[in-house]
């Protein structure tokens, strides 16, 4: 089984920018594991000549021209759902401290 | 109360012997009294009757109102409908008001179809039961101390209830099958990119598909039909079949039908195959050519699903930071930490470790590689035969309660549908009788961008079956 501490989880919460309670620490330190160790089957199949699947429809480089049009989506109603802007901007927290 | 068929109840609202008030009064009247299954999130009472109105006058005046005059509609609380509150059944999209609608949405509003309604689910679609929805459980039409399934459980319990004459699911790894089993309806998961997922609340990218949940296999027909084809806002859009999705050939003779035998095996209750072994049978008495057919891979699908989706999920959701819309305690990470539920944080969790550095090839791109190996499967096994058959679910409906304590457990129930999200291919829930007095579905696949054609075979065991109950 995949050893996985709390300082593990802890490092994982702060790279998936989350803040885990205790209880939370605690319950996942138990449940990542049991999932990894489910998942842990694959490591015996053999995948010799295969390609990894990204996706299935086959299509590439779909394109669209490149030009202004109307759109539902108004700036007026986004900003209306915006926690904190400000003139028409949205205010966010310093990125990198 | 029942509903007639969608393709009669827009004829006659485009007849003027029904109008859309009284459709959408009647849809809006059901959901009331079934209030007690939590099926709904919020009913759009005003805006649903403002277009009936509109739709009526439409008539009046002599124009079409289109292929779904009038016709109510429940869509998952995952679709973006015009300035409708849309929440993923999740705390932190509380308060989002749609600034634009899905195209799925807007082709059904173009035909004159109405929204009603807005389902439960489970939060973010992360679940099999709606008990990961951060705001109630459903419960299912046939018994209230038993799950409709998930994670589209409120939209099949809403359909199965009448609420309206059908609903939207997504389905990422069985999210439109297994509610639709759990509940007696027919859920239809299309071909990967047959339906624009434009303006929905994304999953799992490579995996989600959108479709309808429905009472007879003609209304889910005539719902993708309506809902099918190129997207210009998605790029992941296939080509539709020239023909009309609702021209479908009903033939069962001849028809090459493979088993799977790994959907037949120990892991599955004797209560469940009992009665898709009597679907079998009476698949076979209609002359269907039936053999056994084997995916050597089906018990890898899970584990490769438990890889992929949650490493697309945390790509997915890490576009809620609390900055540009809905819930915020204004810092990025305290917003998601207290906006994001149980499910959404492990599956971030799991998604981040599978997509580390170090940990990469040996869980993300080995699932990748399997994946490949999974679809060569199902190539392999249509190359000789028409369709594969098998159970949804390999147990009924469980109780409220019952898996929420162990993930594994809840992610098992799931065992028989993420192959087909992973090779993309057309997959469907029919209703396959009841057993203890619940309903069983029978799953039957179809090979990518065969969608009428399953749905052909769909209908034709829905002849010999009966529809819903």
């Amino acid at each position: 089984m995949e050893h996985i501490t709390r300082d593990d989880v802890l490092k994982l919460a702060r790279l998936c920018q989350l803040d885990l309670s205790r209880e939370e620490v605690d319950r996942l330190a138990v449940e990542l594991p049991s999932i990894l160790e489910y998942v842990e089957q694959l490591q015996a199949v053999d995948v010799t000549g295969l390609e990894p699947t990204d996706q299935v429809t086959g299509l590439t480089n779909v394109m669209r021209a490149d030009e202004v049009r109307e759109y539902q989506a108004i700036p007026e109603v986004l900003i209306k759902g915006v926690p904190n802007s400000e003139k028409n901007m949205i205010k966010v927290k310093r990125m990198i401290v | 109360m029942s509903w007639d068929p969608i393709a009669k109840l827009a004829e006659a609202v485009n007849s003027g012997s029904v109008s859309a008030k009284e459709l959408v009064e009647k849809s809006l009247a059901q959901i009331g009294e079934k209030s007690d299954f939590q099926a709904i999130i919020a009913t759009l009472e005003e805006p649903a009757r403002k277009r009936a109105v509109e739709i009526d006058e439409l008539v009046k005046a002599g124009k079409n109102a289109g292929r779904l005059a009038g016709v109510p509609f429940i869509a998952k609380d995952n679709f973006l409908v015009f300035g409708v509150e849309t929440t993923a059944a999740s705390n932190m999209l509380k308060g989002f008001h749609a600034p634009y609608r899905a195209t799925a949405i807007e082709r059904l509003e173009v035909e004159g179809a109405i929204c009603v309604a807005k389902a439960n689910l489970d939060a973010f679609a992360h679940g099999s039961s709606t008990e990961n929805s951060d705001f109630f459980t459903t419960k299912n039409p046939y018994d209230k101390t038993r799950v409709p399934g998930g994670s589209s459980g409120g939209s099949a319990a809403s359909a199965a209830l009448d609420m309206a004459p059908f609903a939207l699911g997504t389905d990422t790894g069985g999210s439109i099958r297994q509610p639709a089993s759990f509940c007696g309806v027919v859920g239809l998961k299309p071909s990967y990119g047959l339906v624009s997922r434009s303006g929905v609340v994304a999953m799992g990218s490579s995996l989600d598909v959108i479709g309808p949940l429905a009472k007879t296999v003609d209304d889910a027909a005539l719902v993708l039909d309506v809902m099918a084809g190129k997207d210009e806002l998605d790029g992941t859009t296939i080509e539709r079949d020239p023909k009309s999705y609702c021209d479908l050939d009903t033939t069962i003779k001849g028809r090459k039908i493979g088993v799977v035998k790994e959907f037949m095996d120990e892991n599955i209750d004797k209560s469940v195959k009992d009665n898709i072994e009597a679907a079998i049978d009476k698949l076979r008495s209609q002359g269907a050519e039936i053999v056994e057919v084997s995916l050597p891979s089906t018990h890898l699908c899970l584990a490769v699903y438990y890889i992929l989706c949650p490493a697309e999920v945390s790509s997915n959701l890490s576009r809620y930071d609390g900055q540009r819309y809905q819930f915020s305690s204004g810092g990025y990470t305290k917003s998601r930490s207290i906006g994001l539920g149980d499910e959404a944080k492990r599956r971030i969790m799991i998604g981040t470790y599978v997509l580390s550095s170090g940990y990469y090839d040996a869980y993300y791109q080995k699932a990748q590689l399997v994946r490949t190996k999974i679809i060569k499967e199902y190539d392999e096994a249509f190359s000789k035969i028409d369709f594969l058959v098998g159970p949804v679910s390999p147990t009924l409906p469980f109780k409220i309660g019952e898996k929420t304590k162990d993930p594994i457990q809840m992610y098992l129930a799931d065992l028989l549908m993420p192959g087909s999200n992973l090779a993309g291919n057309a997959s469907i829930s029919v209703p396959a009788g009841m057993n203890e007095g619940l309903p069983v579905g029978m799953q039957i696949i179809a090979p990518a961008g065969r969608d009428r054609d399953l749905l052909g075979i769909s209908k034709a065991f829905e002849m010999i079956n009966g529809a819903s109950i």
